[in-house]
């Protein structure tokens, strides 16, 4: 289990964290890594707190269980920390990524103790004004790529320009939008 | 050439589907299986195969349209979970006795009730005496791999029986995760044409199938096809060969790990072997001489090959991920113990139900059932036969 | 249960797949004559040779010549249900015990 980067994504049924725990996945598949993308199911519906996971590792991996020691966790829904153990396991040589307008010393306060790095970003504002509506998934893609160092951010760039040009192909005004909210949100998060 | 790409599960066997372009596929959405046969309809709608699907209306009607698909000469498949599975039950044996060699793949989910959509073998382990073949997988690239090799071993003259290839549900069938796949040529070349000896559509050779078969009959043709199930180990390990020929990944009946010396060992299936083998390799770190089989083939049961490879372990426990309810142990167990009275003496086996209704199972998990073994090895004394795994006990 | 006289039962190792049947037009092979517990009897001289008999046997039992005559009955599968005795306006069929 040694080299092996593991992430919980946090967020309400909707906001496309499934979406987004296979988009990293294929995202660093491209680097050659080896990677599990998996959401936990459960009887959730439309704003029901849910959970997904990434692991990435140098070599195969073998383990199926869910993820209670992360290295990273990232927040889709600020008010989840009001009900949601967000921080539970996390390791403190990781970082906790929050969808917020407040500041990380703001959000750590929120956070009863975690010692790890906290970092914070509006995704709501980066979604809605590049994409016109809100994904908080797409920000915050870009985001926990920046925080983790899983993969390098122009190398994510490229390769989700090339994978929305594929899936776009119809519809080639929503790729502009989504390169620039990631591009964003890989520049202004904050507490690196 | 194979083809690095990363899938989930549920994907991966639809890949499968497709590059074996069967003659028909009949299935009924169910979770967490209904993503074979949704995209196997995405094919079938874009042309990209030949296969008439069969949008039915129950699980019992997708077995009984494989059923008559096949007697027609046809090579049938079709994906269930669960419910589903048990709403095929009397089908199931009708296409094993009619020697029927249709392929379906089982996504594991719990039986209800309580009403539950999660992983458990309690369906197919259920199914396990329908004479149907059962072939389980520890991730995406087994599963995937599995289901080609099931439709050649399925339709070796020698063996003429349906074969299930069964996978975790969500674990497995929701996971994407890394996997090599073949050339669509190459999937093509490897299973063949299917060529019926016999089949209803035959003008040369008319025949029927389904009659009555009175006391004086039944008796001998229940007989033979137990012939064909035991002896469908022989073209398992034939087509596992030819497999690894052209993919260079090899099968087995199951997988020894860590087997050669070890004094303590569990014996388990699906996706939880491979959480369980990190495990191995953090006891052997700490000099523990732990190890792990992980059935393949369950259906036949490999019982000669299974007793050689724990004949030296001093203390083994039998992972069940489905309770048989019958105050002796799960189905796993039950087998490899009766398997091993009479052949080899002095191991002492215990059983552990686990994982039920989609119970996670940590490494954590896993280590309590080692630590048990080595507590009897030091011991010499079983505490108990029959335990739990990860259940609230206050 | 009786297989019946002449029914060869073979091994599991060479009976078909699933008891499947690959012979045409084998019910022949299968004699049911020997259920029969009445017997009916073919009284030439009384016969019009009218054929209401022939199409009401259920068995194929009413023999007919080359130029469909009546000419009695194959009691290798005659059941005996008389159903021909009923159909026959002119004495020309009696029942016997067997």
């Amino acid at each position: 289990m040694a080299n092996v980067v593991e992430i919980r994504w946090h967020a309400r049924g909707g906001q496309g964290a499934k979406t987004a725990s296979e988009l990293l996945a294929d995202a660093v598949f491209e680097t050659g890594k080896f990677v599990q993308g998996f959401p936990e199911y459960g009887p959730e519906r439309m704003g029901a707190p849910i959970a997904a996971y990434n692991r990435i590792s140098d070599t195969k991996i073998r383990v199926h269980s869910n993820i209670y020691e992360p290295d990273f966790a990232v927040v889709l829904d600020e008010s989840l920390l009001e009900c949601v153990d967000c921080t539970a396991g996390l390791k403190e040589t990781g970082a906790i990524v929050v969808n917020t307008s407040k500041t990380p010393d703001e959000v750590r306060a929120e956070l009863g103790g975690y010692k790890g790095k906290v970092c914070t970003l509006d995704a709501r504002e980066i979604s809605e004004s590049c994409i016109g509506r809100y994904f908080p998934n797409t920000p915050m893609l870009a985001a926990i790529v920046k925080v983790s160092g899983v993969m390098p951010d122009d190398v994510f760039i490229k390769d989700m320009e090339s994978s929305l040009k594929r899936k776009f192909e119809s519809k080639p005004q929503v790729i502009e939008g989504n390169m620039n909210a990631f591009k964003r949100a890989i520049s202004e998060v904050k507490g690196l | 050439m194979g083809i690095r790409t990363k899938l989930s599960g549920n994907e991966a066997v639809s890949v499968a589907f497709k590059q074996i372009n069967p003659d028909v596929v009949a299935a009924y959405p169910i979770t967490p299986s209904t993503e074979v046969p949704q995209f196997f309809s995405t094919y079938a709608a874009n042309g990209e195969v030949e296969t008439e699907f069969v949008p039915v209306e129950s699980e019992h009607s997708a077995m009984s349209a494989c059923i008559g698909a096949q007697a027609a000469g046809g090579r049938s498949m079709t994906a269930t979970s669960a419910q589903g599975l048990a709403l095929m039950w009397e089908m199931l044996y009708i296409a094993s006795a009619y020697r029927l060699p249709i392929n379906m793949a089982v996504i594991n989910r719990a039986l209800s009730g309580p009403i539950n959509i999660h992983c458990d073998h309690s369906d197919s382990m259920g199914a396990r005496d329908s004479g149907w073949l059962q072939i389980y997988s520890e991730d995406c690239q087994e599963a995937y791999d599995n289901f080609i090799q099931a439709v050649r071993i399925s339709e070796h003259p020698d063996v003429m029986l349906p074969a299930m290839t069964c996978f975790d549900g969500f674990i497995t069938s929701h996971k994407v995760e890394n996997l090599e796949l073949m050339e669509d040529a190459e999937v093509q070349k490897f299973v063949g044409k299917y060529k019926p000896p016999y089949h209803l559509m035959d003008k040369e050779k008319p025949m029927s199938m389904g009659p009555l078969s009175l006391p004086f009959h039944y008796f001998e043709s229940k007989r033979q096809q137990a012939e064909a199930m035991r002896g469908s180990i022989k073209a398992i390990l034939e087509v596992a060969a030819e497999f690894e020929k052209v993919t260079g990944r090899k099968y087995g009946l199951f997988e020894e790990y860590q087997m050669a010396d070890a004094e303590v060992a569990i014996v388990i299936l699906n996706s939880t072997a491979g959480t369980a083998k990190d495990v191995v390799d953090e006891l052997r770190a700490k000099g523990v001489k732990a190890g792990l089989l992980k059935i393949r083939v369950f259906r036949p049961f490999p019982v000669e090959q299974i007793v050689a490879a724990l004949a030296k372990c001093k203390a083994v426990a039998v992972l069940d991920r489905a309770d048989s309810v019958n105050a002796a142990g799960g189905p796993v167990f039950t087998d490899v113990t009766s398997a091993m009275f009479g052949r080899v003496d002095g191991v002492k086996v215990i059983n552990y139900i686990y994982g039920l209704g989609g119970r996670d199972v940590k490494t954590d998990d896993i280590k309590v059932v080692y630590n048990e073994l080595l507590e009897v090895v030091k011991t010499g004394k079983v505490k108990e036969v029959y335990n739990y795994l990860g259940v609230r006990e206050v | 249960m009786n297989a019946g006289k002449g029914v060869k039962l073979v091994s599991w190792k060479e009976i078909t797949h699933g008891s499947h049947v690959f012979e045409a037009g084998n019910a022949k092979n299968f004699k049911t004559g020997d259920w029969r517990s009445n017997k009916p009897v073919f009284i030439k001289e009384n016969c019009k040779q009218c054929l209401l008999c022939f199409p009401v046997c259920p068995d194929s039992a009413i023999m007919l010549d080359e130029n469909t005559q009546v000419t009695g009955f194959d009691y290798d599968f005659c059941k005996g249900c008389m159903c021909c005795q009923e159909a026959c306006n002119f004495k020309a069929i009696e029942r016997e015990d067997v």
